[in-house]
């Protein structure tokens, strides 16, 4: 376990790859990424279709193992991390927020805020409590036993960040989070994630639209699987 | 708390069943049907040997009983009325089976005829049962009142008899019969006892006592109506002559019922020229029952293990197409922070509470079947706890077996395929 970044760094990327074998030939989604995410830093992932976003945010958040390289969060080296570790740093350090929501249908609002501190062990009606919370945290309090499907859009990702926010995480991961909604109810979660990051949140967002991007903190432009520029 | 999680498991895995109730119905059909003959198969094996059981029990489960039977050519052949048929168990046959057999602890003789009792102006034709007070150990029988026959009534020859309360009501009608005098075949007897008899025969057992009994002294039934019996049948007199016409063998250990009986059987043979005897084994019952018991295993558990096994591929299938409609939240799951082996068990339970769910209608089939067949083939048939509680277990045994599979395919989601935005 190697220390590094410096004590206020959450993720620190070294010489990243993430190389797909496509028969005979090879695509680097990641060609050599060197990152360094601070605490409390807000982010903006920006570029072309296909140069790689998608791929960096799920190595940022575990779902995914580099090819080659060294991936550390909160200065703990995970690149050669077994698929359980994986679940349990998922589980503990972040949060994850979705273009198309992914709430599980059949579960009420509640139940799909409690389901990380389901897997985390929590007693019943601990969860309980901590869901009404944060259902009113993003303004849903009286939604709480409706079916995701009962929801709009905007009301539909507001439950996916109080979920996400329900294991009080070190790191939200948002991949275009704006992408399923129109501009007004876009901007209104946006408003949300700005409010967290000012709380402490780092956040991670992967996003097309350069309004969207321009409430973030910081910038970070790719292209074929390299960072190309940051800004901000 | 590992309790309350499972018992959330398990709300979430009836939720998520109650979702598709038609499917979920269907799919459990096969193990509905597959207990259910469990439970049937059991229960008629079950009935079977405890009727068999009851039934032994009346007779003992230690005792052999040997009939003097008439031969077949002598009761068809010689009609005159000069002729006497000899035949039957002699008394050296029971001297000779107590000597022989180590395993025999005693041999208890009976002699039978048929005579009028006569008690004031009411009158019954009574089977007498001239014996030994031993009788009365090897069968017990409920005393209703007075004592059964003694050792001394031997000695003193007395006149006495031990009535049963069919005989005794017949006779008399009053509970105050003890000490009466009864008359039977014209010579007197002081009525000393009466017990409850079980009648003729219980199931295939031909019992050893009827109704109309009249038991004494096997002593008094030699002196006063000895071994030659007459029976009129209109004109012609049937005489024949029999020395003892049944005797009961106690043995020592009911594992040696069955060699003793052969003994006994071929040690007979070497004596009597016609077999003029039945041997009869009560405890042989059992092994008739049990061999009822492995053809309804036989036939129910082959249709039991095809149910089963042909519901578990059901639930197989229907569990592999939930998991591939359920792939996204699979996907879900495992991105928030399960493990695969908590998406493994999810799966499971849910297979789990499907099989059992379909494995308790199968119980409730299981207790229609026996009580159909109780009441149209009138087997009898009982569905023991033991049953019920097995009944659970390869339900669940079937979930697991069939649910591993699906479940073990649910964990290998990719979260990345999974949740890619389509
Ligand atoms: N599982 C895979 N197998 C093979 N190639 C892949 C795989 N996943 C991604 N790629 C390739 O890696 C590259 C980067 O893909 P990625 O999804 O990260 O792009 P993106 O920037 O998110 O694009 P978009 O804006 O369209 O979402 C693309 O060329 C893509 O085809
Ligand atoms: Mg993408």
């Amino acid at each position: 376990m190697s220390q590094t970044g410096g004590n206020n760094s959450v993720i620190r990327l070294e010489e990243v790859w993430k190389i797909y074998a496509m028969g005979h030939q090879e695509v680097h989604a990641l060609a050599g990424v060197n990152m360094d995410f601070r605490k409390g830093d807000f982010w903006a992932i920006m570029g072309p279709s296909g140069s790689g976003k998608s791929t960096m945010l799920n190595i940022l958040g575990c779902l995914d193992r580099v090819s080659k390289g060294k991936y550390f969060i909160e200065g703990k080296e995970i690149s050669q991390f077994d698929d359980n570790d994986l679940s349990e740093i998922r589980l503990r350090h972040l949060g994850f927020i979705f273009q198309s929501f992914n709430l599980i249908p059949q579960l009420s609002v509640q139940r799909n805020i409690e389901l990380p501190l389901y897997y985390l062990g929590w007693e019943p009606h601990q969860s309980a409590e901590r869901a009404v919370e944060l259902a009113q945290k993003v303004g849903l309090g009286e939604r709480l036993d409706h079916k995701p499907t009962e929801l709009s859009g905007g009301q539909m990702q507001r439950v996916a960040i109080a979920r996400a926010l329900a294991n009080d995480p070190a790191i939200l991961l948002a991949d275009e989070p704006t992408g399923n909604l129109d501009t007004h109810t876009g901007d209104q979660i946006l408003d949300l994630l700005c409010e967290l990051n000012q709380a402490g949140k780092t956040i991670i967002m992967v996003t097309h639209e350069a309004d969207i991007a321009k409430r973030a903190k910081k910038r970070l432009h790719m292209r074929d699987g390299r960072v190309e520029s940051i800004e901000g | 708390m590992r309790r309350i999680q499972l018992f959330r498991e398990i709300r979430q895995g009836v939720e998520n069943l109650l979702l598709h109730k038609l499917r979920s119905m269907l799919t459990m059909l096969g193990v509905v049907f597959g207990v259910g003959s469990v439970v049937a198969m059991l229960s008629v094996g079950e009935g079977a040997s405890k009727e068999a059981l009851d039934q032994i029990r009346k007779v003992g489960m230690t005792n052999i009983i040997i009939r003097s039977m008439e031969p077949v050519e002598d009761a068809t052949a010689a009609r005159s009325h000069t002729h006497m048929t000899i035949y039957g168990l002699l008394y050296d046959d029971q001297q000779r089976i107590e000597e022989t057999f180590k395993t025999v602890k005693q041999v208890v003789p009976v002699k039978l005829v048929r005579k009028d009792g006569r008690l004031g102006t009411r009158a019954l034709e009574l089977r007498v049962v001239g014996t030994t007070p031993d009788w009365f150990n090897l069968l017990s029988r409920d005393l209703v009142a007075g004592r059964v026959l003694m050792e001394d009534d031997a000695k003193d020859r007395a006149g006495v008899v031990v009535l049963t309360e069919f005989g005794a009501r017949k006779l008399l009608a009053t509970e105050n019969t003890i000490g009466q005098k009864l008359r039977i075949g014209g010579k007197a007897y002081e009525i000393v006892g009466i017990v409850k008899s079980m009648g003729s025969s219980v199931g295939t057992i031909q019992m050893p006592d009827e109704e109309v009994d009249a038991y004494i002294p096997i002593e008094a039934a030699k002196e006063r109506y000895g071994d030659v019996n007459v029976k009129m049948t209109g004109s012609n007199q049937m005489r024949e002559m029999v020395e003892l016409h049944e005797m009961i063998v106690e043995v020592d250990a009911d594992v040696n019922v069955e060699a003793t009986a052969a003994g006994i059987g071929s040690m007979l043979k070497q004596f009597h020229k016609k077999e003029d005897y039945k041997i009869s084994v009560p405890l042989a019952l059992l092994n008739q029952a049990k061999a009822t018991k492995r053809t309804f295993n036989i036939v129910l558990g082959s249709i039991a293990a095809i149910s089963l096994l042909v519901g578990g591929i059901g639930i197989m299938n229907i569990m592999l197409a939930s998991v591939t409609e359920r792939t996204r939240e699979i996907g879900i799951r495992r991105a928030i922070g399960a493990k695969r082996l908590q998406i493994i068990r999810q799966f499971l339970i849910e297979t789990v509470v499907l099989s059992t769910t379909g494995g308790l209608m199968g119980i409730g089939l299981g207790l229609f079947i026996p009580w159909m067949i109780t009441l149209f083939a009138g087997m009898p048939t009982v569905v023991t706890m033991d049953s019920v509680i097995l009944s659970v277990g390869i339900s669940i045994t079937v979930g697991i077996v069939f649910g591993l599979y699906p479940a073990a395919r649910a964990a290998q989601v990719d979260p990345i395929i999974a949740l890619r935005h389509e």
